[in-house]
């Protein structure tokens, strides 16, 4: 093991963690703190790029921390799917920041002044980083709390009541769901002795059904809680629309997809040399759960009308999707999953990004109070349409993509059931994707008075802007991260 | 000895469970605490409750002795000891102050992330005071009052 | 009537100032006994909380946080979590993983001080703890602080409770 192999493979835990202190340390001075925590993201991406393009040559990337190897110690190892998840995580950590430069909700030179929501950015992504690179059940259990920790600090840090009552309520409900983490990681130790990823998967062979579906039923039912399944999703739609723009779009964007990702590595990785009675009964809860999970998100989706909590339930009906290809056991599911979620980052932090813009130039998330968008910007409406549209499914943009993989290979199994349900949801996905467009773009604003403009939206702009073109690209050339994504699902191994 | 900490677990569980799921907000924290206490203890005796010899390498050895307890367990449980004091502390200051703002402690009457429906298909706007302060807001109500 | 938790208490304002000093003192002693033996950072800072709690509700939280190193709880768990994250570094140098503790002799010409990475990592966590759980301790007293100052005013806590025990009665 060559010294900078081991400090980049620390490098997803170690960058944020460092530039979360430094920008601590600097809390009394703004200009200083961003400077650090731009340092430090460009370093966290440069350390991820790095770790894809190692994972794309195959280089073995594992590191035992102290020394100690298992079952002491703890492993941190990084594979196409981990060094992915680290690239996106760092992708989106730069587009929240930028994004940030110009929000007067969280500025720490605005008033009032708010000098930790960056450090709080940061040490949430120490725990999504350690979450996807570790190779270790229980310490996947502390970055999950890591990140809770920080989540709870950037709701607190607003200090508006309802920001203080969403806290709470995510408080509750997720430390609900990693105790149900702690249980779960307590009877797998019980019963293998393990905790290491390649150790438990050497055991999980020889478990008996019963014994397996045991495990495989509490580890899953913890990650749904932190997925947003159905129906465990109840902490997300009561918290996430308090939280500032820029926060908002990072946290939906990262936070439930570490929980598709946890389910991923344990279902299809870990666990997948399981008994195939009780591997194939758990992958059918999770495929029905995946089919309620889609529809009743959407279906809350076209309740609301506020862009925030329209949004709020699309992630939910959207990680459906992901949780199908799961379900599906097979190497082009768990690729097709890998695909959507790569895509849904992407677009998902994207929509909520424009949300915020619009927010900024109408004054209210409400879609009852404003409208007039697409007169004022027309440009606005066009970053606006490719993410929508891309979610729900259109070709030629990444979501058709991560739709058809994910659902040829639905049907190619015979789940027509799950299939169908799917298409509706994409159907009433557009509903609400024009409900967005009709009241905040076409209509006029309510308030003809209202100017349409806001000051400082610069960096705004930049992010959209990018992270659109991402979306064309992916759709463009869906072959290169579609390739990705099933040699990363094929380096994971199917349980099939 | 297996048996004892198991009527330990469940009896602790099921009393944290009772106040968790109580509507006053203090209780349902000190509820959440009990029930970690419970699942911490569910985590120790995972590794087996077999010897009552502390997992301490004595002056001058090597290796622990065999005879010795596991320390993995012991080691899981002391770092999820530790998470759950720092959550705990935080939930009891988030807590302090959400009764001080909103003037109640019973999780019924929290309802200014949500409000509750008033309409059998319109779903409620958000109440005064809990959306984001636009930069715009203010001197537009003070130029036209 | 003004009843306050912290209301003066004279004997305890006098005797925490030897106190505080003693209880670091030992809060210091748990840290570096834990280096071979039982004790360490974790138990070592909650020790030194305690100085810096019972300061505080003598005292006043806003001294007690004056008196803490930088004078600011976040700062000080700040700097112990970057001392700890540093303590892995040295590895990388000597090719072992992160954390991989390094210990040597350092010479003195008199005598030879063994010095390790193991406890700069402790340090670390001692001043984490102290700075964290003090900030939440002190915090919480000057919450208590302010409802003080508020319930000056008695009849605004009874008017709550009233209304609290009619809302209870409503269900």
């Amino acid at each position: 093991m060559t010294v900078p192999m081991s400090m980049l493979i620390t490098s997803p835990i170690f960058v944020p963690l460092l530039t979360a202190v430094l920008a601590t340390l600097a809390y009394r001075r703004p200009a200083l703190q961003r400077a650090i925590s731009f340092t430090g993201i460009l370093a966290l991406l440069a350390c991820a790029v790095a770790l894809v393009q190692f994972a794309i040559e195959g280089r073995p990337m594992a590191v035992s921390f102290g020394g100690w190897e298992a079952p002491f110690g703890i492993e941190f190892s990084v594979d196409r799917l981990g060094a992915i998840m680290v690239l996106l995580t760092a992708l989106m950590g730069l587009a929240a920041l930028v994004f940030q430069i110009g929000d007067p909700e969280t500025s720490p030179a605005g008033e009032p002044s708010k000098p930790f929501v960056l450090p709080l950015l940061h040490g949430m992504l120490v725990g999504v980083g350690g979450a996807f690179v570790t190779a270790d059940l229980f310490n996947m259990y502390v970055w999950f709390e890591v990140m809770l920790i920080g989540v709870l600090g950037l709701f607190a840090a607003g200090s508006r009541l309802d920001q203080l009552e969403a806290a709470f309520k995510y408080f509750v409900l997720n430390v609900a769901g990693t105790l149900l983490l702690v249980v779960a990681v307590g009877a797998v130790y019980a019963v293998t002795g393990q905790l290491n990823f390649t150790a438990l998967s050497e055991a999980a062979a020889f478990l008996s059904p019963g014994m397996a579906l045991l495990l495989l039923a509490s580890l899953g039912v913890a990650f749904l809680v932190k997925a947003g399944a159905f129906p465990l999703f109840a902490w997300l739609p009561a918290a996430y629309h308090t939280l500032p723009g820029p926060v908002l779009a990072l946290v939906a964007g990262l936070l439930t997809k570490v929980g598709v990702y946890a389910l991923l590595r344990v279902f299809g990785d870990v666990f997948a040399p399981a008994p195939e009675a009780a591997l194939g009964l758990a992958l059918e809860a999770l495929g029905w759960i995946a089919a309620a999970t889609m529809l009743t998100g959407v279906l809350g989706a076209a309740y609301h009308w506020d862009m925030r909590r329209i949004l709020g339930f699309h992630i939910i009906s959207q990680i459906g999707y992901m949780l199908l290809g799961i379900a599906l056991g097979t190497e082009a599911g768990n690729g097709g999953t890998l695909f959507y979620t790569a895509h849904h980052i992407i677009v998902k932090a994207n929509l909520f990004f424009i949300a915020a813009i619009a927010w900024r130039m109408t004054g209210s998330y409400d879609l009852r109070k404003i409208g007039g968008l697409a007169n004022a910007r027309p440009l606005l409406a066009i970053v606006f349409a490719i993410p929508a549209l891309s979610l729900v499914g259109i070709p030629p943009l990444s979501g058709f993509w991560a739709k058809l993989i994910v659902l040829r290979e639905t049907l190619a199994l015979g789940h027509v059931a799950w299939t169908v349900v799917a298409l509706v949801v994409s159907f009433l996905t557009l509903y609400s994707m024009m409900k967005i467009w009709m009241e905040a773009f076409w209509k006029p604003h309510p308030d003809p008075s209202h100017p349409l403009e806001a000051r400082g939206l610069a960096p705004a702009w930049c992010v959209t802007i990018g992270l659109a073109l991402i979306t064309v690209l992916i759709g463009l050339f869906p072959d290169t991260l579609a390739g990705y994504c099933l040699a990363a699902a094929a380096e994971i191994g199917g349980a099939r | 000895m297996i048996w004892v900490i198991a009527l330990a677990v469940w009896t602790t569980l099921l009393v944290g469970a009772r106040l968790a799921m109580s509507r006053d907000l203090f209780r349902v924290v000190v509820g959440l605490a009990l029930i970690s206490s419970g699942i911490v203890l569910m985590l120790f005796s995972s590794g087996r409750v077999s010897s009552a010899e502390p997992a301490v390498i004595a002056a001058g050895e090597k290796v622990l002795p065999a005879t010795a307890a596991n320390p993995l367990p012991q080691a899981l449980v002391l770092t999820a000891i530790v998470i759950g004091f720092a959550l705990i502390c935080f939930a009891f200051i988030l807590v302090v102050r959400v009764v001080r703002d909103a003037e109640t402690d019973d999780a019924e009457d929290l309802r200014y992330a949500e409000p509750a429906p008033t309409h059998a298909v319109e779903p409620p706007a958000s109440p005064e005071g809990c959306d984001p302060r636009h930069p715009l807001d203010e001197p537009r109500t003070g130029g036209h009052p | 009537m003004k009843r306050r938790m912290n209301a003066r208490v004279v004997v305890l304002e006098t005797v925490v100032a030897p106190l505080y000093w003693i209880i670091l003192a030992a809060s210091v002693w748990i840290l570096l006994r834990g280096h071979n033996e039982p004790g360490g950072g974790f138990i070592g800072g909650l020790v030194a909380v305690g100085a810096t709690v019972l300061w505080g509700a003598a005292r006043g939280p806003s001294s007690a946080r004056h008196k803490l190193p930088f004078g600011d709880p976040v700062l000080l768990a700040a700097v112990g979590v970057l001392a700890s994250a540093v303590s892995g570094i040295p590895a990388w140098f000597v090719g072992a993983s992160y954390l991989t503790h390094q210990s040597f002799m350092l010479p003195l010409g008199f005598t030879e001080l063994w010095v390790s990475t193991v406890m700069l990592f402790d340090a670390g966590v001692y001043l984490c703890v102290w700075g964290a759980v003090s900030g939440f301790g002190l915090g919480l007293l000057a919450i208590d602080d302010d409802a003080g100052d508020e319930g000056a005013d008695a009849a605004a806590p009874r008017a709550r409770a009233t209304t609290k025990a009619a809302r209870r009665a409503r269900r």
